[in-house]
């Protein structure tokens, strides 16, 4: 039975989480050099075309298709073959199957964009766009099933993850560390080359467009309307600024309180809320949100002491943070936030926090693994990098033919 | 005639624009540069830490004034842009051969 009030929030979700990919793009963007500024957003806007295509043709089927065995979705819905305007049997039961459908679409093309942070400015177009197919198909759509599936062996295990903590973050964090080994550092980056940000007023319109379109990832994986999605909301809210607090914090002790800092912090705590969203009491926002900036902002600064050009700290902040969220579920979890949830460690129950920490070491070695052999495939045959000229003149030149910032003359 | 070319502080051009004015010097061209003396770089906040500039932004002005003129200028300069603190920059005087005024083809000290 369709509810109305349902399905307009899921749509307006949809619409949210779709607007964090151009969001992530501006903050990708801001942060590389201006040579490369175009390269590293027309990364995300790709995959709002190819990924766009790729889940109504069979992603969706993959994803959360009937089940076999646990570990992926039969073709049935291929071609989105009976998926229309009556709501599922097994997901989202008062909305039109066609509006989770999409509202799932957004989080497979967020989850693709994430890891690009971490191979920009040098990755090669053409290689980046054969990788992403193949990473969507061999790693999304099975981990989506794993853990979202109706029959996914991770949903079985009673792993929770309320909107993608797994899924979506530490997928991606663990597979841009992976990618970002294969396709090696920046040239410079080892000899400490500065590589200074294009733009960080652009960084912190995309951490706000980040930070407003999540309120359709987490809230809106409420799937439903009501105190449910409210209390996701609010949770999501007070991470995020905990976190943003935190790391502004933390830079000041240091040296500054800087902008990349508290954009940074936002996102870490926006990171770790996100699989406990809809299962913990919104104030346990505040311990998740400070520490996802103290566990990203060292795990930062370890990155960055091993001379490991994981560019833009995906494996830091997605994957470190996401881990982090997956465990703070087990730990803050409530049945009388969600009944469809568990009681976490607080509450006396250790089982639920060690189904989560299957949930991280099954989707982080698996990612970081898949990601790795995938990578080898494609080095082997496309070749990932660009060449040295290439890189030195800059991929929004080389790769694109273009440059953002026009030139002096009139 | 003789070029100064005087490497400032940014924040300091007007200050001396109105200074040069004041002694009749009105013409004059400015670039913004940057570059390094004794002042060094500077160290800004990257996520976590921070990463070296080793280039500061400075002002260069150009002007082009008679050889008598040339000690009262400087003079006007360095009283202007002086902090005196590392940073404050350097002024080079150059000979100039000839000047031409674009708009009516006029030369030497005439055209200046």
């Amino acid at each position: 039975m369709v509810d109305a009030g349902d399905t307009a929030w899921i749509l307006m979700s949809a619409a949210l989480v779709m607007l964090m990919i151009p969001g992530l793009a501006l903050f990708y963007g801001g942060m590389v050099r201006r040579k490369n500024v175009l390269s590293t957003i027309m990364m995300s806007f790709a995959l709002l075309g190819l990924v766009g295509i790729l889940w109504v043709l069979y992603g969706y089927s993959l994803g959360f298709g009937p089940d076999i065995d646990g570990i992926i979705g039969k073709l049935d819905w291929i071609g989105l073959r009976g998926v229309g305007q009556e709501p599922s049997d097994s997901y989202a039961t008062t909305v039109p199957h066609l509006a989770f459908m999409i509202f799932q679409a957004m989080f497979a093309i967020i989850t693709v964009a994430l890891w690009t942070g971490g191979v920009v400015e040098r990755m090669k177009f053409g290689a980046f766009l054969v990788f992403s197919i193949l990473w969507f198909t061999v790693v999304y759509c099975p981990v989506a099933h794993w853990v979202w599936g109706n029959g996914g062996w991770l949903a079985k295990l009673g792993a929770l993850d309320f909107a993608g903590g797994t899924v979506v973050h530490i997928n991606a964090g663990m597979s841009a560390l992976a990618l970002a080994l294969l396709v090696g550092p920046r040239k410079g980056f080892r000899e400490a080359e500065p590589m200074e940000p294009s733009s960080i007023p652009m960084v912190m319109l995309g951490a706000g467009l980040l930070w407003f379109g999540w309120f359709g990832f987490n809230a809106g994986s409420a799937l439903t309307s009501g105190g449910l999605a409210s209390s996701a909301f609010v949770a999501t809210n007070t991470s995020a600024a905990a976190a943003a607090l935190t790391w502004m914090i933390l830079g000041w002790i240091h040296r500054r309180p800087s902008s990349l800092g508290i954009a940074t912090g936002a996102v870490a705590g926006l990171v770790a809320i996100t699989p406990a969203a809809g299962f913990v009491h919104p104030l346990a926002g505040i311990p998740i949100g400070i520490l996802a900036s103290l566990i990203c902002y060292h795990c930062m600064l370890f990155r960055a002491k091993q001379g490991i050009d994981e560019s833009l700290d995906v494996w830091a902040v997605h994957g470190m943070g996401g881990i982090w969220g997956a465990l703070a579920t087990g730990i803050f979890a409530s049945v009388a936030v969600n009944s469809a949830g568990a009681d976490g460690l607080l509450l006396g129950n250790a089982v639920q926090f060690a189904k989560q920490v299957a949930g991280v070491a099954a989707v982080g070695s698996f990612a970081f693994a898949a990601t790795w052999i995938l990578g080898k495939i494609v080095d082997a045959t496309v070749g990932l990098r660009v060449k040295e000229d290439e890189e030195v003149v800059g991929l929004d030149i080389s790769q694109h033919g273009e440059r953002a910032y026009g030139g002096t003359l009139p | 005639m003789k070029k100064i070319e005087a490497i400032i502080r940014p924040e300091k051009l007007e200050p001396v624009r109105a200074a040069l004015a004041e002694i009749g010097i009105l013409g004059m061209t400015v670039t913004e540069v940057s570059g390094r003396g004794r002042q060094k770089g500077i160290a800004l906040q990257w996520r976590v830490g921070e990463y070296r500039v080793e280039f500061l932004p400075k002002v260069r002005i150009e002007i082009v004034v008679l050889d008598e003129d040339v000690s009262q200028a400087l003079n006007v300069i360095v009283r202007r842009a002086r902090t005196g603190e590392r940073g404050d920059g350097k002024i080079f005087v150059v000979p100039v051969d000839n000047a031409v005024r674009v708009r009516t083809g006029e030369e030497g000290e005439r055209a200046i």
